[in-house]
Order: C-alpha cells, then sequence, then structure tokens
C-alpha cells in the first residue's frame, strides 16, 4: 500500500525540526512514496513482472545564505539523523549565494485545487495479463509482424513538501499505460514501432484492439524504406515528434538557461520569435493532465501562462533562485513546464499534407542534436514521402537540419492538438530545412 | 563493507529461507543488495550552486523461470518487505517446474580497490579547485562569459546472495570531474566541455594541476567551434580521430551484438554470427578487465566475473555479450555483461568498455586520401535503432577535409549510418588506439550505466553528413 499523507507528514516534520534545532535558518524537505507495478509480454507469452515499492526523501538546509542538500531512500530517523548533521556540516562550509531564499511566502500556494489526478482502482497482474492478451493478438494478425513487446503499469505515487516557513502540502496521483512495441520485417528490412496510452485514470485508456492495430500498422508502414538526396524541403513533423520543439523551446526558456546567458532566447521577451500565428500555453490545472500540478516544487502556486502570444514571447519559465538573479517573481515554475501545448492552427491535417507537392513526413527521430544555447538542431530521421497528400513512400538514413531562430518563424500547425502527453503539439510543417541524404 | 541486515529484523538465516522459499522451483534468481553514497557539487555561475549527497539503500529480489523474469525491489530491508516481495514473485511464477542452475565462475581479480572517494578529499579541498577552475578559465581569456565546473563521485557496494547462501560481494568506486565553458564573440555563443574520470580517487586523477589540463582543453573545444562554419550536408568520407570517437562503435555495432537482442531477433545481427560484419583488420572487443577504468567491474550485477570479450576478430563475428538469462536460452555462457543501474531495475546484457584494436596506417595517411570529407574529433551523443540498425552521433569538434589537407571547423553536425555495414566501410585502422578519458554514461531501457570506449583513428569511405550546406 502507498503510504499515507500522515506518515509522510511526520517524517517531514521530523527533519524540519531536526534541522531547526541544529541550527539550520531555513530548510524544505520533499517526502515521497510510489509504487508501481509492470507486466510485460513478448510474443504473447510473459516475459516479465516487475514490482516497485520507492521511498526518497530530500531536505536541504540553509544557513542564511549557504545552502547544501541531501536525499536518501532509507527513512529510519536514525539514518535521517546523521544525514541532516551530515547536510548541516556541509552547509556551514559551502560559500554564501545572494540569491539563496525559500520562496517569499506570498508566493506559496494556498488553496489546493483537486485536479482528479488520483484513481485509486486496482488492477489485479492477471487483470493486467487479459489487456495485454487482446493487445498483442490483435498487433499480431499481419503475418510481418514478427515480434511484439507490450506492458501495462500501474502507477500510484504520494509525496508531501513541507518547509520551514509553515508550508505543507502534497497529494497523490496515479498512472496507467500501456504500450506496444512491433517489429515487422520484410525481404528488404526490419523496422520497429510503437503505439502507447498513458492516463491518470484507469477508464481513459485506449482500447487494448485499438493500440494493437495502431503499432502493427504503423510498424509495417515503414518495411523497405529508401535514403532521399539531400535538399531543401518541407518538413511534417508527426505529433509525437513535433512536441519535442516545445520541450526544447521550454528549456530554452527556462530562468537557469536565460540567469546562466545560455539559451538562444536570452532577452528575447516582447520579441517575434514564432509566425503571429502561434500561441503556447501551460496550462497546470488540467483536470486529470499528465502534468497537472497544484504547486511547483518550491510550493510556489501555479497559474496558467501565455507563454508566446501572437508568435511573442511574454514569459520565461521562472523559479525563486533564478528569478531573483534576474529581477523577476517566481511563476510557479521551479521543475518545468505544466501542461504546455500549442494551441491548434486554423488548417486540416489533410490540407497540410496537400500544402505542397513534395513533403518529408517525420515520424522518428534519433540523436540529441539539439543546441540550445545557438539555437542549431540536426538529428538523424525516419518517416516518409509524402506527394500531392499522398504517402508515398518510407525514407530512412536521413539527417534533418536548420536553426529554431529561423524554424520558429516557418512553422505551420493543423488543427489536430490532443492530450496524450503533459507537452502536446498539432502536427506541425516547418519549411526551409536541410535533409541530408544520399 | 556494509552489513546489511544489521539493524534489521532479519537475520542470515531467515533472509537464506525466503531465498530459498522464493527460487526453490526457478531456474535462476537472487537477491541483490546495494548501499551507494554519492555526492556531486557544482560551481556555476561563479558561485558554488549545489552540493548535494545523497545514501541511497535498497534490494531486488529477482526469479527466473524459463523465459519470464519476475522482479520486486524495495528499499525498506525488513522481512515484512522481503517477504512481501518473495510472494509477488511467487505469484507470478506459480507453475514454475525449474532447476536452479548453482554455477556461477570465480575470480581473484580486482580492477579497482575498495575505496569510498567521497571521504578521501575534503570538501573544502573539491570547492577549493572549483574556485580555481573558475578564476583559471575567466582570466585566462576575456571571451569566456560562462563557467560550469563539477565534482561527481560515489561508492556503490553490493551484495549478491544466491539459493543455497552463496554470496558474492563488490565495492565500486567511481568519480568524475567535468568542466564545461562557454565563450562570447561578436555576438556568437559556443561551448565546450571535457571531463575525466574512473574508478580510483579524485586526487589519482588531479595530479599535478591536471584540472588545468582539462580547463584547457574545454576551452580549445569551444574556440574551435567560435569559428565554425555550417556543415556540408550529404554522403561523403570521414575520418575519425582516436579515443572518444568510438562511441560510434558502442552505438553502431555494440547495442546490436547485446544478447538480449538477438536472443529475441530484434538485432540487424542476430543470424550474422560467423560472418563477415566488417573490413579486414577490424577487431572489436569489449573489455571489463581494463584496472581502475570507467566501464570496469570486478564482477558484474549477477556476480559473474567480468572479462574481454572478443566480439568481432578479423572482420568476422565471434561473440555476442550476454547475461546470465540470454546466455542459458542461446546455449552458451554468460560473458559477464550482466549490469543493472541500481537495484531498482531489473539485469540487461550491457557494454563495460568496448575497444577497436590498433592497426597499421597512420592519421596522416587517412587524411591525405580523402579529397572531400571530414575530419571529426570529438562527439557529444549517440543514438541507435536496434531494429533498423541505424544510429546518429553529433560532432562537438570537426573539420572539414579538401584535397588532403584539413580545413575550416564546422558546426556540430549530426553524423547518420547503417550500424551492419558501416564497419564495412573502414577502409583504413590507425596505429594510435587510445581509451576515452572516462566519461561515457550508455543509456538502454531506461538505466544508465557507466562505460568506456576506445578506438585508433579511422577512415569510413561513406557516411552521411547532416548539416546545413549543400
Amino acid at each position: 500500500m502507498i503510504k499515507e499523507q500522515e506518515y509522510l507528514k511526520s517524517k517531514a516534520s521530523y527533519c524540519l525540526d531536526l534541522a531547526k534545532k541544529l541550527g539550520a535558518t531555513d530548510a524544505i524537505v520533499t517526502v515521497g512514496n510510489s509504487i508501481s507495478e509492470t507486466v510485460s509480454f513478448r510474443n504473447k507469452v510473459l516475459d516479465e513482472s516487475n514490482r516497485s515499492d520507492s521511498l526518497a526523501i530530500s531536505i536541504e538546509t540553509y544557513i542564511d545564505k549557504k545552502k547544501s542538500s541531501i536525499s536518501s531512500s532509507n527513512l529510519l530517523d536514525e539514518n535521517l539523523k546523521t544525514l541532516i548533521e551530515k547536510c548541516f556540516e556541509t552547509t556551514k562550509i559551502t560559500p554564501e549565494d545572494e540569491f539563496n531564499s525559500l520562496p517569499d511566502k506570498e508566493l506559496l500556494a494556498k488553496n489546493i485545487k483537486d485536479l482528479n489526478l488520483y484513481d485509486q482502482s486496482h488492477l489485479e497482474n492477471d487483470k493486467k495479463i487479459d489487456y495485454i492478451k487482446e493487445l498483442e493478438e490483435t498487433a499480431s494478425i499481419d503475418k510481418k509482424i514478427i515480434n511484439t513487446e507490450s506492458g501495462f503499469t500501474e502507477n500510484k505515487s504520494n509525496f508531501i513538501l513541507a518547509n520551514s516557513d509553515g508550508f505543507c502540502n502534497g497529494y497523490k496521483s496515479s498512472s496507467f499505460t500501456a504500450s506496444c512495441v512491433t517489429v515487422a520485417k520484410d525481404e528488404n528490412s526490419m523496422e520497429r514501432d510503437y503505439e502507447f496510452t498513458s492516463k491518470c485514470h484507469l477508464n481513459d485508456i485506449s482500447n487494448p484492439l485499438e493500440l494493437g492495430r495502431v503499432a502493427a500498422e504503423q510498424t509495417i508502414k515503414k518495411l523497405s524504406p529508401k535514403k532521399i538526396g539531400s535538399d531543401k524541403i518541407s518538413i511534417i513533423f508527426d505529433k509525437r515528434i513535433s512536441k519535442g520543439f516545445l520541450s526544447s523551446f521550454a528549456g530554452a526558456i527556462s530562468a537557469s538557461s536565460i540567469a546562466r546567458g545560455t539559451s538562444f532566447l536570452k532577452d528575447k521577451v516582447n520579441e517575434q520569435i514564432f509566425s503571429n500565428s502561434i500561441n503556447i500555453i501551460d496550462k497546470p490545472d488540467l483536470i486529470k493532465g499528465m502534468g497537472s500540478k497544484c504547486f511547483d516544487s518550491e510550493g510556489v502556486k501555479t497559474e496558467t501562462l501565455n507563454l508566446v502570444n501572437s508568435g511573442i514571447l511574454n514569459n520565461y519559465l521562472v523559479d525563486t533562485y533564478n528569478g531573483k538573479k534576474l529581477n523577476l517573481k517566481s511563476n510557479g515554475r521551479s521543475g518545468g513546464s505544466t501542461n504546455l501545448y500549442f494551441e491548434n492552427g486554423k488548417i486540416s491535417y489533410d490540407d497540410l499534407l496537400k500544402s505542397h507537392s513534395k513533403i518529408l513526413y517525420v515520424t522518428e527521430t534519433i540523436g540529441h542534436g539539439t543546441n540550445l544555447v545557438t539555437g542549431d538542431y540536426s538529428v538523424g530521421a525516419t518517416g516518409f514521402l509524402v506527394e500531392d497528400g499522398e504517402f508515398k513512400y518510407p525514407v530512412n538514413e536521413i539527417t534533418i537540419a536548420g536553426n529554431f531562430n529561423e524554424m520558429f518563424k516557418n512553422i505551420t500547425l493543423a488543427n489536430d492538438l490532443e492530450f496524450k502527453y503533459s507537452v502536446n503539439s498539432p502536427t506541425m510543417m516547418i519549411d526551409g530545412m536541410t535533409v541530408a541524404g544520399k | 563493507m556494509t552489513n546489511f541486515f544489521d539493524k534489521t529484523d532479519l537475520t542470515r538465516k531467515n533472509v537464506d529461507e525466503i531465498i530459498s522459499e522464493t527460487l526453490k522451483n526457478c531456474d535462476d534468481g537472487e537477491l541483490y543488495l546495494e548501499d551507494s553514497k554519492s555526492e556531486s557539487i557544482l560551481l556555476d555561475d561563479n558561485k558554488i550552486k549545489s552540493s548535494n549527497y545523497s545514501s541511497d539503500l535498497g534490494f531486488g529480489l529477482r526469479a527466473i523461470s524459463n523465459e519470464v523474469v519476475a522482479y520486486s525491489h524495495s528499499n525498506e530491508i525488513s522481512k515484512e518487505s522481503l517477504k512481501s516481495s518473495s510472494q509477488n514473485l511467487r505469484s507470478t511464477l506459480k507453475s514454475s517446474k525449474g532447476t536452479y542452475n548453482h554455477e556461477i565462475p570465480k575470480t581473484n581479480n580486482k580492477f579497482y580497490d575498495e575505496i569510498n572517494p567521497i571521504e578521501q578529499k575534503t570538501l573544502n579541498s573539491k570547492l577549493e579547485v572549483l574556485n580555481k577552475v573558475n578564476e583559471y578559465l575567466r582570466n585566462k581569456d576575456s571571451t569566456v562569459k560562462q563557467v560550469t565546473a563539477s565534482f561527481s563521485g560515489e561508492q556503490k557496494s553490493i551484495e549478491i546472495i544466491r539459493l543455497g547462501g552463496e554470496a558474492l560481494t563488490d565495492v565500486r568506486p567511481l568519480i568524475r570531474f567535468n568542466v564545461s565553458v562557454m565563450l562570447e564573440k561578436n555576438g556568437r555563443k559556443e561551448t565546450g566541455v571535457y571531463g575525466i574520470g574512473g574508478r580510483q580517487s579524485y586526487d589519482d586523477y588531479l595530479k599535478n594541476d591536471n584540472w588545468k589540463n582539462v580547463c584547457e582543453e574545454a576551452l580549445r573545444i569551444a574556440s574551435v567551434n567560435l569559428e565554425s562554419k555550417p556543415a556540408p550536408a550529404g554522403e561523403m568520407k570521414v575520418v575519425l580521430g582516436p579515443g572518444w570517437p568510438a562511441i560510434l562503435i558502442h552505438e553502431a555495432i555494440g547495442h546490436g551484438l547485446e544478447g538480449d537482442f538477438n536472443r529475441k531477433k530484434t538485432s540487424a545481427f542476430h543470424d550474422l554470427m560467423g560472418q563477415k560484419v566488417a573490413s579486414e583488420g577490424v577487431t572489436i572487443v569489449d573489455d571489463g578487465t581494463i584496472d581502475k577504468r570507467r566501464g570496469s567491474l570486478t564482477i558484474d550485477d549477477e556476480g559473474t566475473p567480468t572479462e574481454r570479450t572478443v566480439l568481432i576478430e578479423n572482420g568476422i563475428l565471434k561473440n555476442f555479450m550476454q547475461d546470465r538469462l540470454n546466455g542459458r536460452l542461446m546455449n552458451t555462457r554468460s560473458t559477464g555483461s550482466g549490469r543493472r543501474e541500481n537495484y531498482k531495475h531489473i539485469v540487461l546484457p550491457r557494454m563495460r568498455n568496448t575497444m577497436m584494436l590498433s592497426g597499421k596506417q597512420t592519421q596522416d595517411e587517412m587524411i591525405k586520401s580523402v579529397d572531400k570529407g571530414i575530419f571529426a574529433v570529438s562527439f557529444g551523443g549517440g543514438q541507435v535503432d536496434i531494429t533498423s540498425g541505424k544510429f546518429v552521433f553529433n560532432c562537438t569538434e570537426a573539420y572539414e577535409i579538401n584535397n588532403g589537407k584539413i580545413g575550416s571547423p564546422i558546426k556540430g553536425a549530426t553524423l547518420i549510418g547503417d550500424g551492419p555495414s558501416i564497419l564495412k566501410e573502414v577502409s583504413m585502422v590507425g596505429n594510435d588506439m587510445m581509451m576515452d578519458p572516462g566519461i561515457g554514461t550508455c543509456g538502454k531501457a531506461g538505466q544508465g550505466v557507466p562505460v568506456g570506449v576506445a578506438q585508433p583513428s579511422i577512415l569510413i569511405d561513406k557516411m552521411t553528413v547532416g548539416g546545413t550546406k549543400i
């Protein structure tokens, strides 16, 4: 069973009291427990079961402007005492940093909304197995599918965040995730693709038949790929890839990158960084949202931010420390964005495909070719060549490259946004990027 | 060595009984216990940004029946917690009728000392080095706009208890020292990163003010990048420098030769054993036995002593890397490659120090033979799609080659290639094999483990360079 609030609170206050007693001027404690159970299948037979029960505590102690931190998975009082003493001793010899401080009291979250993030349903492993069996049967109907790997994970978490200014809050959350990875083979090639579903509530996850069918179809479509020639060509990014640009954007507008001067978006607030049709929103209070948060990792209240309005950058993602450095108030984004998304564009998915006679449609990228200092972007890609709105053939072993400064201004979004992840984007087209191939 | 049952309600006899109850009808499995202490100290933006100490304790109980793995882990080492894990495993494997394989090789070799690097250097002296790094770089060059330097160190003690009570232990130190510098000149910003590390004390790596060399190297890479031009796009010849660029071997070949992907037939190499997969003269080994290296292990995370496994010999595919499970199912043995990030994860066959051995040519000969291509000296991360065999990696320092001569530096570009065929495109192997500086972490299935790589300079006849200049 997941640890209850009372237990977590008692550990948090034990630590805060002890830190105070030793002489810490301030302290923050986070205590969490997470239990997850996974069952995995491979080729229609049981492959693995995995149960995980994790406790974690992290403590930051301050002596005025000096700070240091410890973390542990061992919650026995005796161990905590040793660690807090060590933390306090370390704090003493750590140099001062004028920006170190707890969040401003008036910014701390007061009213904790119920965002319906916890579903207490428990699915026995046998029931998980029934779900996966249906899923794998559907995924392996076509003979070209030579391997299937599927899993079902149920996760329940609870946490408490407490600080020496009297903040003490936390809440439970849950997730139910099913995934299917399929491998298809023909005389020319072997390809892999996947589909998955993840929701806070059990009843909201996709039907297993649908999941298996989509995984298999997407994989078979990739067989016998060709390499195309190097070219400047319009690229459409499937939703599972286009959301990645939002994650990069979030990294580049985090107050820490801005304060350190290591972001290509430094000093760009109130400037046009996207084309004027683009709006980006970060909404923390989405009911059942995968990224929903009642407060950030410092206890600061979170409110909806219109990060980009008509292409103009309005806000950074600000935490207390870097906010003080930049002379900005925390907007509750210590720990990053919440439910981050592009608002829908005006054009339909079908019309987007038809918008140019020749388009590269990217379904997967590999590599870590994103440089947030310069905005340079270069990754390996897999996808399809689309001609006059029709998928002609699969493409692989190519790279795509550009620079975010130009790419962001050349984005066209379709109107097919859905909330599948914590970061979500409609299908996206970018003009003017370079494809390197033959 | 940690006594895991001290201060618990468990005696060693209780533990053996629970293990026996759990594993008696299984083919394999063990109780894995882990106690790790780690620290990270970070200087950034002229200040000590964070100093963190962490202590993590936990166990993982694993039972294997034929192909099925049941695993349960927890932080609470207690009778109740261990019994509940045992119950969870038995409910998954209720119809198991296996025979436990007791066989496990033994070793007297040790590839590192049982030290705790965190305690061997005082916090004050670590802070002092970080501050010196910051001052040194900022005084050295007025274009230096940002300096980040960090120490990270850990000591991990593990104990593996098998059915029948056999216990295997290991104490593993690991450190890393890293410097990153950002330069700004004429509105342009570029970074350079360099680091060193391995399984010794901090001071073993920082002798004779060696931190200065780390600073110089980070600064040099950043300076080169300040002058870089857009990279070319398309297929061309690529010369790789020695050392760290061997992550190409790691991504392109290494992952595809891990036992699990081959047993499951999802690797592009699964039906190529004994066949020619590389040019003549190409020999690749994965070695866990090199003294004090980042990827070395005395025993792996199943208790098997590590070894030097020949993967490709003179172009011919000889062996896969195996853990106990995949070795048994493929009718071979473990190569001591069973690893896990920590007790929260199941064991997978993984790489240790993956190395391409030296050949006869010189780097000069390679460069001279190229009319148009690139010379890649250092890389950031890489990634591979095991199934299609396609892999990428990102250059962090590279130059154009024109008519046999090294030209201007080029901007970070992604290189993409095909794993099963890339080694057949290797037309020259250098005589200058070098190990990486001890900085690699390999990710697989959400688990990161420390690894090493090594290679000589090599010439690849055809690879796709992902620049912007057509």
